[in-house]
């Protein structure tokens, strides 16, 4: 009996799990759900996948202008556009920025989202109004929050520095100082929290009630439950939008580019403590035309995410809480 | 067979059909162009890049249109600047544009990756005279001796002063020129104003990093070799260049002081940096008389920006006509283009707004383009002196400023050229690099992205 429960507990075999996925086909929902994600299935080869390994094939090419247009016969260069990396300083100063422009704003706007998410759990009156209200920054067009980022913190009559002044403190030139130009972008980056703070308001609302009343019955004051209670079970949440932001900020491109280096800029708005990864490929890209090397990079910051995003799996193991899982 | 399989084989059946249709026409397409590229059918030249549209570019569009549709074709000329990214787009899907209308610094680029035709066989079956338009505009689109656009406007450099703020700093405005640079310093000096750490004016601004080329070429030195291969960023002139016109700035209290003031500005407003006092002097293309005219009331003086000698120099900048290689049409495009240049062409446009700024009660401070016989021709035929001096002088000077002027000569890779040069004067002005290490870097960066691309 024992050996028998054994048996139909146990994960189905690769051959089985095969035959139950065909035997699916025999029924007419799986072929209506087949049929419901074929346009995202097509979307996502035609315009996803197709591109992403044609850049893998252009990363070992010359591929540029003359390429693109068939004037002239794509040649292979085997790892001349990975060496090229190397010998880039800029590659190596638009990694190094994107990672510290990443470190500074993903915690931020993690705990500006966990923050008012918080507020937003507590109030009662009005708290769709609210919601919105919070939540409309987030659909800012990114070229108008680059603009944003040189109005508010221009370093001799930007809001920002008015308001650090009133407090007596003295404000950097935000956008010019080499020193200050990553943070006031990690700064600004915390004004499209809308989605993350959702996310965290929902997970705030599945948090069982019971949970609170026991920990209050055992003493537990507002910090402890905080800790004990709140933070490991809204953990999945915080770790799903830690992997997303993270690839976000190490993807960061439009409101960067708008500020210091799009259309209309003089030129004087290109400092190199601004050029991110992104940036720096899409240049290559499309104002120096090298698109195999442009394509090289592309494929070094995606082996950069996933090593980071794997990392992040490895410690996430000790400090993510699912309910129901098994330990 | 049950209803559901008939169903989903029609679904199939369709969609396959709609496949082989798009396919069709898709392959058909070509055909169809060629069958009527014929010289005898209707064919309809496709022109990209031409962006905003006023009185003088819609006037010179519909007289081009005109003498396409008389020989029996049309035009398909949808609004929209150039944009590198998507003419990339374009040449990738084969829906290669006729014409192109460029920026002149992009041309370069282009033309060194066979992207662009080169014009000499335009210019033998138009007829088009070269000897009508500028040969510094003509330089800046010329590439390994083989020109590959028609250059249109032209925008010249000249010196403006502010002189309220001259006379309230009790600086003589002879002295504000460029010459004598310790005489515009010391003037600088006298008319920028800082209080509490804050600029609130500027005295004069140098225009870094955009017109580094022009401080150097007031010291007597290019910053590139005529057949732009050889970059000349490092040249002793071009770092006393960098030097003096950096210390204009530093003399703000520095590079963020200056920048955070500057980017508070309103160029193109009523009340913009001449009219509202808010700087001194600056070098500026010839568009912000236009700006200037048109706002409130300013008291200026428009001069040369000259070298060290005296003599006068100008940057001359501008868009231009192109053919892509691949091009369907490049005869109507090689006509298009000689009649948006034409003299004629700018007369009669330069006439329409003139007549309009009349029935406005605006001042008309002619159109500069890079055409040397158009020019004479607006300038005698049309151009009538507004009554206000300082923008009749200053008309007078832009029009004798082209002879002066130079440009920048193409290189295989004029993007990279040029940000290599604009980001060795910006590390400079945020204080990363003296002169001479940023301008060494950057001969460097230089001369290493014109020989990968020669």
């Amino acid at each position: 009996m024992a050996s028998a429960a054994a048996t139909s507990n146990a994960a189905p075999g690769p051959q089985s799990r095969a035959r139950r996925w065909f035997s699916g086909f025999r029924e007419r929902e799986t072929w209506y759900a087949y049929a419901f994600i074929l346009p995202w299935v097509i979307g996502f080869l035609l315009l996803t996948a197709y591109p992403m390994f044609a850049s893998l094939y252009y990363s070992f090419t010359n591929y540029g202008i003359e390429q693109v247009a068939g004037f002239a016969p794509t040649e292979r260069v085997g790892l001349a556009n990975y060496r090229e990396l190397l010998d880039d300083p800029r590659v190596q100063t638009s990694l190094t920025n994107t990672f510290i422009y990443t470190v500074m704003s993903v915690p931020a706007k993690m705990m500006v989202a966990l923050g008012l998410a918080l507020i937003l759990a507590r109030i009662v009156f009005a708290a769709g109004f609210f919601r919105t209200v919070f939540y409309l920054p987030d659909i800012t067009p990114p070229v108008a929050i680059g603009i944003l980022i040189l109005v508010l913190f221009n370093g001799s009559f930007g809001i920002v520095n008015d308001v650090l002044g009133f407090f007596g403190i003295p404000g950097p030139f935000w956008t010019t100082d080499p020193d200050w130009i990553k943070p006031s972008l990690a700064i600004m980056s915390i004004w499209t929290v809308g989605g993350t703070m959702v996310i965290y308001l929902a997970a705030l609302k599945a948090v069982p009630a019971h949970l609170y009343e026991a920990a209050s019955m055992d003493g537990a004051g507002p910090w402890r439950r905080f800790f004990n209670v709140t933070l490991p079970m809204i953990s999945p949440a915080l770790f799903f939008t830690f992997i997303v932001l993270t690839i976000h900020g190490l993807q960061t491109f439009n409101e960067v580019y708008t500020a210091y280096f799009g259309e209309g800029q003089t030129g004087a708005e290109d400092p190199d403590a601004a050029l991110m990864n992104v940036v720096y490929l899409f240049r290559q890209a499309f104002e120096f035309f090298n698109i195999g090397f442009a394509s090289a990079m592309a494929w070094l910051l995606f082996v950069v995410i996933m090593i980071v995003t794997a990392v992040q799996f490895l410690v996430s193991r000790r400090l993510v809480f699912y309910q129901g899982a098994q330990k | 067979m049950t209803r559901w399989w008939k169903g989903s084989l029609a679904a199939l059946a369709i969609m396959a059909l709609c496949a082989v249709a798009l396919t069709s026409t898709a392959t058909a397409q070509p055909s169809e162009t060629a069958a009527a590229s014929g010289p005898a059918a209707a064919r309809t030249l496709n022109i990209y890049g031409m962006g905003g549209r006023d009185d003088v570019a819609q006037g010179r569009l519909d007289i081009a249109d005109r003498v396409i549709e008389a020989a029996g074709h049309s035009v398909s000329n949808p609004v929209g600047a150039f944009n590198d990214q998507a003419f990339l787009a374009r040449l990738a899907a084969r829906d290669i544009p006729d014409l192109v209308y460029m920026d002149r610094n992009n041309v370069g680029t282009y033309a060194a990756r066979n992207a662009l035709l080169p014009l000499a066989n335009c210019i033998r079956s138009e007829s088009i005279d070269r000897r009508m338009y500028r040969q510094a505009a003509l330089a800046s689109v010329t590439y390994k001796g083989q020109l590959y656009a028609l250059p249109e406007f032209t925008n010249q450099i000249t010196l403006i002063v502010n002189n309220d703020v001259a006379r309230a700093a009790g600086v003589a405005v002879a002295d504000i020129q460029t010459t004598n640079l310790v005489k515009l310093r010391q003037a600088n000096k006298k008319m920028l104003r800082a209080e509490g750490g804050r600029v609130t004016r500027i005295g004069v601004d140098p225009k870094l990093p955009e017109f580094f080329p022009l401080w150097v070429k007031r010291y007597g030195k290019d910053l590139i070799s005529k057949d732009g291969l050889k970059a000349q960023l490092n040249s002793r002139e071009a770092v006393a260049a960098l030097n003096y016109a950096h210390s204009l700035i530093r003399d703000h209290g520095g590079w963020d002081r200056f920048k955070a003031y500057r980017d508070t500005l309103d160029y193109f407003g009523a009340v913009n940096p001449m009219s509202g006092n808010q700087m001194g002097a600056t070098p500026f293309e010839s568009f912000w008389y236009n700006v200037l005219a048109e706002g409130r009331p300013v008291d200026i003086t428009a001069k040369f920006f000259t070298n060290q000698r005296g003599g006068p120099i100008t940057m001359l900048s501008g868009s231009g006509w192109a053919i892509p290689r691949g091009a369907a049409d490049a005869d109507l495009a090689c006509k298009y283009m000689k009649s948006m240049t034409a003299v004629n062409t700018w007369r009669a446009v330069a006439k329409t707004r003139f007549d309009l700024r009349k029935r406005q009660g605006r001042a008309f401070t002619g159109l500069y383009t890079a055409n040397t016989q158009a020019d004479v021709k607006i300038f005698e035929d049309i151009y009538q002196r507004t009554g206000t001096k300082q923008f009749d002088d200053a008309v007078t000077l832009l029009v004798r400023a082209p002879r002066y002027g130079f440009a920048i000569p193409l290189s295989p890779a004029s993007a990279e050229f040029r940000q290599a040069w604009i980001d060795g004067v910006t590390r400079v002005l945020e204080g990363r690099q003296t002169p001479r290490q940023a301008l060494d870097q950057a001969q460097r960066e230089a001369q290493a992205a014109i020989d990968k691309a020669k």
